[in-house]
């Protein structure tokens, strides 16, 4: 009896951990989801790093990546995904305060670095083409438009989900469906960022140096 | 019920007391976040360009610079933290940064031993025999 006794005293004080407040809300459970997809999306990243840095070497006499990359255009194109990260995030704040032309002004700046970030990207794979170095030219170019392609495909996906989004939010309002849609989304674009900061340590200012 | 300790969302801004108050604080950790992966990507291009640094460090201060940026990007934007609520999401990241790291320093450490210790071509070889 005393020891019961003791042992409630004990637990009001302790505040009721995750496990026993009952089932989560929806949107943990969505966003935790989405967590373990973008983890999975990162290790298939890993698998075209480790396959680049592999071949990195192999140019079968072709260019190397110091005579193809411009460090100009890289340093541009990293400020215009860093900034369209941050704005993504005032984005997300002003869908938690439910001010809605925050949320479009902010979502538009958003999109518009994302496509300067692609049309600079798709600028340099045509600059490169142009010269003869393709992707069949080497296993090094091979690996590197795989690469690097494969985060511009991602980023573009974001972008035509971007627009879907803001449609929602024009049609449904801030519905708690499209709140938690809105919330991956989020996560999405700060996890392209992530990669992209692998991207251009790894292939563009290691790529560069002799 | 308010005292009630539930799990945090990947993305979820750590303080939720007042809308507004949340909108400020919530400003504030994303412009900290954005002034230092600045700070990191600015000194890595750095890195990259100058000809103060011992070359041979130099990628290795690159990965360094970039592990650093992840942690920023990490905890400024992704709201990733080490608080209880937050267990599940650390969990599922470190078993991604196991797999990611097995598959990446794997494929390297096995593919460099395998060039080391591939057969010479047959010219090298013909030069051993021509003596």
């Amino acid at each position: 009896m005393n020891i019961a006794v003791a042992i409630d005293d004990v637990r009001k004080d302790a505040l009721p951990s995750a496990s026993e407040a009952g089932p989560a809300p929806k949107r943990i459970v969505v966003a935790y989801g989405f967590w373990i997809f973008l983890l999975s999306d990162i290790v298939m990243f890993s698998a075209l790093f480790a396959a680049y840095a592999v071949l990195v070497r192999a140019t079968a006499g072709g260019p190397t990546g110091a005579e193809l990359f411009n460090q100009a255009s890289v340093a541009i194109e990293t400020a215009c995904l860093l900034a369209s990260s941050f704005t993504c995030g005032l984005m997300s704040l002003a869908v938690g305060s439910r001010r809605r032309t925050t949320t479009y002004v902010f979502a538009a700046v958003t999109f518009v670095l994302g496509v300067v970030f692609l049309t600079l990207e798709i600028r340099e794979f045509a600059g490169m083409i142009a010269i003869g170095a393709t992707p069949q030219r080497s296993a090094f170019l091979s690996a590197f438009f795989t690469l690097v392609g494969c985060h511009g495909l991602h980023v573009t996906a974001g972008l035509i989900w971007l627009a879907v989004m803001m449609a929602q939010v024009e049609i449904k309002g801030f519905h708690p469906t499209v709140e938690r849609r809105l919330l991956c989304f989020a996560l999405f674009w700060h996890a392209l960022d992530i990669i992209w900061v692998w991207l251009f340590t790894v292939v563009y200012l290691m790529g560069v140096r002799p | 019920m308010t005292d009630t300790r539930y799990d945090r969302a990947p993305g979820d801004r750590p303080i939720l007391p007042g809308m507004e108050e949340e909108a400020s604080s919530g400003l504030i950790i994303y412009t900290i976040g954005l002034v230092l992966a600045v700070v990191l990507t600015a000194t890595s291009f750095w890195v990259a360009n100058t000809s103060l640094l011992w070359p041979p460090g130099v990628p290795l201060g690159l990965v360094v610079l970039a592990i650093a940026q992840m942690g920023v990007h990490l905890v400024f934007f992704l709201h990733i933290t080490s608080g209880p609520d937050n267990t599940n999401n650390v969990l599922a990241l470190a078993f991604g940064v196991l797999i990611v790291l097995l598959v990446v320093v794997g494929s390297l450490w096995i593919m460099f031993n395998l060039n080391d210790n591939m057969v010479p071509p047959p010219e090298l070889m013909n030069l051993h025999m021509q003596h």
